[in-house]
């Protein structure tokens, strides 16, 4: 019925924005889907781990991949960012710039370019814990599966990439390009960010190498990390005999993130069960306000809660010292419930930082509210959000909300078409 | 016309170092005269792409059928999307030959062979498919007149589909139209929002593309996705309609508070649930039930009910905001009046925080962690409420007007397959000859009887009239990545029957829901399978005639996709099914088979394995690969460079449930040293895309491995791994310590027979 429509467009690649272009793909639409970065798959990719089925996150991400290769009506800019938006429902004009990636579509995956490259640069899939080549593919799942080459990390006029390419896939002069696109409707699914743990100043991150957030806590879990899944202290490359995690560094916090992330509990429960699955003599405690498992990931608290490896301390961390004779770090909480203070050595803290929404990549006529949530009650007829730009939401929750979404997008199509 | 198959073979990315691609090629033109043999050195380039499209656009064509040996299937789709008329094999000689062995041995190069070989049958064996073209109905059924329902039913009419609304009460609204206030919604996220629901009906009331059907039941829907018949039974009659895909929007109801004795429900009428005062706020003033005096003290005892094995394990998600709010009523009705509210954790994410942060400032709500333990009825006529387990260390002895317990939420669903068992259970009571099958079904009527009446949908399914539910009664999908996905077809829930939500997230999740109804009969009107396998035009047929009414095909299917005639014949549901092959695999008689994908064809394809004699000591390794997962991390272990055994032939299954067990004896028959299967993990966190398949797979196998023993063969040389799909670099050991148990073993010994 929409077919014929204009397309839609799609502000993000990552599983919100993937399950909108999708879901509103199969149902007729056709598809513009914007993602910033080289491939898709955005946070979830990096995560090791969903809770609460403790499955990988690629698993659902090569059958999407698999839905858009085999669906004609999506078509994916990567490297790409809505500059421009202007119209109205049925009818929006949006200009996508489209940064270079020095690779063509010829590419194969041979992986020549990355052998012959000599220059290194920062792995920001691994949040910068690791280096790549200049030459490089995302991770080894990446979709569009093509390499792509950091010219910033390239040595002055080498071109060695171009020269071990023997099928003319390096293109080092490809330029920006700009397209322009008229679409019914917008869904943006730009995601999050995790609150920038160097503002919690009595938490020592930043300062002390073994205070981690949980965010780097899932790729030192992940076999394709930067430690290959081994949960390693970043001050000595030693597993930890002890790991601290700190609930709500950041959230729930006037001075910080006011609201509740949503997500942090069960997270950290989740990574709770890494450490102790990985280093059974391990002992974990976890400084918590409420731990909030919503639902049925009450069975998954229950499940956590019971392995004696893992003491729940209801108390908020007030501050982290580090021992700087081992690098171990000492954790001042009040006990709540004991009503004392207490002190716990540590090999590793994880402060489990919250959600800050990517508003910045929100085109204008979406409306913000005072944390940068896009409300999707106030924005105009044709602009709808999904995802943690959102709401902070887990993953099963955001594939919802985009779900919702593409109808909102279907429908102005539909509704354009006269269909509706 | 005989077909013509062209054999493409790249020798790029490593594939030419590797192997003697011309001694592949002659392969192709002699063993299986081939009509059209090319290699190209980019077989996915341009010129590599063009070449293919000549040959199929010459006339007559040079080739109709083509076999692109290069690399994963999973790579270059773009460039190998050919017409869907036209079938096209890919065989994979980059990620799993060229890259995973030493190039230039023979034992690489009789892998390749063998993969080319078993490429050509395949596509011998395949034809096109022919889309299922039937008339689908648009129409859109939602069960549930609450805001979900409500929020399905306008939101799917807004997107041009009609609508057909069937609700049980005289009224629609459902709990919401009972809520004095909602939760907040908007900024400062600190404010009760009014209804909104009265204009919602009204829409609904009033749109020309909703029917809507109050006091109404199903009592009976069959079909399939497109082609539901829904019969109604309403106060003027009987009704019927054809419908295309289904919202389950059935809403909860509150736990039982009479199971609540120990929190004090029952002791005097001062002690009522949340949703009870929710009724009392919207009808005036909170008194004290009792005597209508003036609240002066309440005390709210969160997670009543919910969050404790004897009664709901399960979060209720929404209690401590409701709780929030009838307190904010209470204050609000008297500004000297305290609250107490006594909780576990106090569970407000996202913005709700910022309410429960207002409540938190207010000096006259008390709020704190502790676990009610005693509730008396006082001589002065107040309620004496013990807390225990608070910060405070001793216990507290709080004495108010009104106790609220936050009474949980229960989800209104009916266990399909739990009713189809009560049922066959009741049959065999009746009906069986022996006394011990009869006191054994009388046994499961006792544990099942709570089913009893309670059908919603009334679905004509051999597998149940409803839903199956996945915890605690919630039919909620299993997949975090997919969390509309249900095990039938065309049928969605949304709102609080499907997890505990409240009212907005409810509204949200009708959205969703009514997106995947819309999907599903724009999928079938297209003849497409839906998720996962979305897209695909193939399905199974049914070669009746031979059937033995077996049922294993109509019991094993996940997704209900088959009925029974009154013999047990199966009878296949198109539109329900999502083409997994799990049928397939089942069936003893090997009588389903899709027209690309048969029991035919895997069996030719391990026939086409050459297998050295017994002296050469060269054994042969069978691997059956899930296509979804266990496929991609052999490809990534490729791309990783990583080795393994040159003696294994990989053949890749839509799913490890559709193992049919005539190809493992096809394969030991013909002197195949071992056979390794391996798809996702199975058990409560099970990952398989189809429920049940790598599970029915081991199951299969368990079965084979009896008969192996009395065949005096070793049963270890069959062995089935579960494998997630990042575990690329356990797969390559998997495999070699297998190839290495197989070597022990030594050669079958019915090898050269």
């Amino acid at each position: 019925m929409t077919a014929d429509g204009k397309p839609i467009l799609v502000i993000g690649g990552g599983i919100a924005g993937m399950t909108a272009a999708i879901e509103a793909a199969e149902a007729g639409c056709r598809v513009i889907l914007v993602e910033k970065e080289a491939s898709l798959g955005g946070r979830v990719a990096r995560m090791n781990l969903y809770f609460p089925k403790l499955c990988p996150p690629s698993c659902g991400l090569e059958i999407n991949f698999r839905r858009i290769r085999n669906n004609p009506r999506i078509e994916v800019l990567t490297l790409a960012r809505v500059e421009h938006l202007a119209g109205g429902p049925g009818d929006y004009d949006v200009t996508v710039r489209i940064a270079p990636r020095y690779v063509t579509s010829a590419c194969t995956l041979c992986g020549d370019c990355a052998r012959a490259c000599p220059a290194e640069r920062s792995d920001e899939f691994n949040f910068g814990l690791s280096k790549t080549k200049a030459a490089y593919l995302p991770h080894a799942m990446a979709f569009p599966a093509l390499y792509v080459i950091d010219r910033a990390a390239c040595p002055d006029g080498c071109a060695a990439c171009r020269e071990a390419c023997r099928y003319q896939a390096v293109d080092l002069e490809q330029r920006e390009e700009v397209r322009r696109y008229r679409v019914a409707a917008v869904v943006a699914a730009t995601g999050w960010a995790p609150y920038d743990a160097a503002r919690i100043d009595n938490l020592g991150y930043g300062r002390f190498p073994n205070v981690i957030t949980n965010v780097i806590m899932e790729r030192l879990a992940a076999p394709n990390g930067p430690t290959g899944g081994k949960i390693l202290r970043p001050s000595d490359g030693k597993p930890p005999a002890s790991v601290v995690f700190v609930q709500c560094a950041g959230s729930r916090d006037e001075n910080h993130l006011p609201y509740c992330s949503a997500v942090c509990c069960a997270a950290s429960l989740k990574q709770a069960a890494y450490v102790r699955s990985l280093y059974p003599e391990s002992k974990v405690v976890i400084f918590y306000i409420d731990i909030r498992t919503p639902g049925r990931l009450e069975d998954f608290y229950r499940r956590v809660a019971a392995d004696g490896g893992i003491e729940l301390i209801k108390g908020k961390a007030a501050k982290i010292d580090q021992d700087p004779a081992t690098g171990d770090l000492l954790v001042t909480a009040e006990d709540v419930l004991h009503g004392r203070i207490t002190t716990v050595r540590a090999g590793l803290v994880v402060l489990a930082t919250g959600i800050v929404p990517n508003s910045a990549g929100l085109p204008p006529g979406f409306v913000r509210d005072e944390f940068g949530f896009a409300m999707n009650s106030s924005g105009a007829a044709g602009l709808y959000a999904a995802g943690c730009v959102h709401r902070p939401e887990e993953v099963s929750a955001s594939v919802q909300e985009a779900t919702g979404a593409a109808l909102k997008a279907f429908q102005c199509v539909a509704r354009s078409t006269g269909h509706a | 016309m005989p077909e013509k198959i062209g054999v493409y073979i790249c020798s790029g990315c490593g594939i030419g170092e590797a192997l003697d691609v011309a001694g592949l090629a002659k392969l192709a033109r002699g063993e299986f005269k081939a009509a059209a043999v090319e290699i190209h050195p980019c077989l996915c380039g341009a010129d590599g792409v063009a070449l293919i499209r000549r040959d199929l656009a010459a006339e007559p064509p040079r080739a109709d059928k083509l076999v692109i040996a290069a690399c994963s299937p999973r790579a270059k789709t773009d460039a190998f999307a050919f017409d869907r008329r036209t079938v096209v094999e890919r065989v994979n000689l980059r990620e799993h030959v060229a890259w995973s062995q030493p190039p230039g041995e023979d034992d690489t190069q009789r892998m390749a062979e063998d993969y080319l070989r078993m490429g050509i049958v395949k596509a011998q064996k395949s034809a096109a498919p022919e889309p299922a073209a039937e008339a689908v109905s648009r129409k859109i059924l939602v069960v549930g007149g609450g805001i979900a329902g409500i929020s399905a039913a306008l939101e799917a009419a807004g997107a041009g589909y009609d609508v057909l609304l069937v609700e049980k009460e005289p009224q629609l609204g459902g709990f919401l139209a009972t809520v004095k206030r909602r939760f907040p919604g908007e900024p400062p996220y600190t404010e009760l929002a009014s209804d909104g629901l009265k204009g919602k009906i009204e829409q609904v009331l009033y749109h020309p593309r909703i029917r809507v059907w109050t006091s109404a039941k199903i009592v009976k829907t069959s079909g399939q996705p497109g082609q539901f018949d829904v019969t109604l039974e309403t106060p003027s009659g009987a009704a019927g309609d054809r419908v295309g895909a289904i919202i389950l929007a059935t809403g909860w109801k509150p736990y039982d508070a009479t199971r609540l004795a120990h929190l004090g429900y029952g002791l005097s009428r001062d002690v009522v649930t949340n949703v009870e005062l929710e009724r009392m706020a919207a009808a005036g003033p909170i008194r004290r039930p009792s005597d209508g005096k003036p609240v002066g003290e309440a005390l709210f005892v969160q997670c009543a009910g919910s969050r404790d094995p004897d009664h709901l394990p399960y979060c209720s998600s929404v209690c401590c905001l409701a709780t929030l709010k009838q307190a904010h009523y209470i204050r609000e009705g008297n500004p000297e009046a305290k609250v107490f509210i006594v909780y576990k954790d106090l569970r407000t994410p996202g913005q709700y925080e910022r309410f429960y942060r207002a409540a938190q400032d207010d000096p006259l709500t008390f709020l704190t962690k502790g676990e009610v333990s005693a509730v008396v009825r006082r001589a002065d006529g107040k309620l004496g409420v013990t807390v225990t387990g608070t910060p405070l260390g001793a216990d507290l002895v709080v004495n108010v007007d009104l106790v609220v317990l936050a009474a949980g939420m229960v989800p209104n669903s009916a266990d399909g397959p739990a009713i189809r068992e009560l049922k066959d259970n009741q049959l065999k009571v009746l009906q069986s000859d022996s006394a011990a099958q009869r006191a054994e079904a009388a046994r499961r009527v006792e544990e099942l009887k709570r089913h009893e009446g309670t059908e919603i949908l009334n679905l004509d399914y051999r597998q149940g009239p409803d839903l199956p539910v996945l915890e605690h009664g919630f039919p909620d999908s299993h997949f975090i990545c997919f969390p509309y996905e249900t095990r039938r077809t065309g049928i969605y829930a949304a709102g609080a029957v499907r997890a505990p939500m409240d009212g907005a997230r409810a509204e949200q999740d009708a959205l969703g829901a009514a997106m995947k109804a819309i999907q599903a009969v724009e999928m079938a009107a297209r003849g497409e399978a839906v998720h996962p396998r979305a897209g695909d035009l193939t399905y199974p047929s049914f070669f009746l005639q031979r059937c033995t009414q077996c049922k294993r095909c109509t019991e094993e299917c996940s997704f209900g996709a088959l009925n029974e005639d009154a013999k047990g014949t199966p009878q296949f549901n198109v539109f329900r099914c999502r083409r997994c092959g799990i049928c397939l695999g089942a069936c003893p008689e090997r009588i389903i088979n899709f027209p690309n994908y048969s029991v035919d064809m895997i069996a030719s394809m391990i026939k086409a394995i050459e297998v050295p004699d017994e002296f050469e000591e060269k054994p042969r390794i069978l691997v059956f690969l899930c296509e979804n997962d266990a496929y991609p991390a052999l490809d990534i272990a490729g791309w990783n460079r990583r080795r393994y055994s040159p003696f294994v032939r990989v053949i890749p299954l839509r799913c490890l449930g559709s193992l049919n067990i005539v190809w493992i004896a096809d394969a030991l028959s013909r002197g195949i040293d071992g056979v390794l299967l391996v798809g996702c993990k199975f058990g409560d966190n099970y990952q398989c895309h189809f429920v049940t398949g790598s599970e029915l797979a081991n199951r299969r196998l368990s079965n084979v491995k009896e008969t192996l023993e009395r065949l005096r063969l070793e049963p270890e040389r069959l062995r089935l791994e579960q494998l997630a799909i990042d575990e690329y670099d356990r797969l390559p050991e998997l495999i070699d310590r297998f190839a290495a148990r197989v070597g022990e073993l030594g050669p079958n010994p019915y090898k050269g027979f």
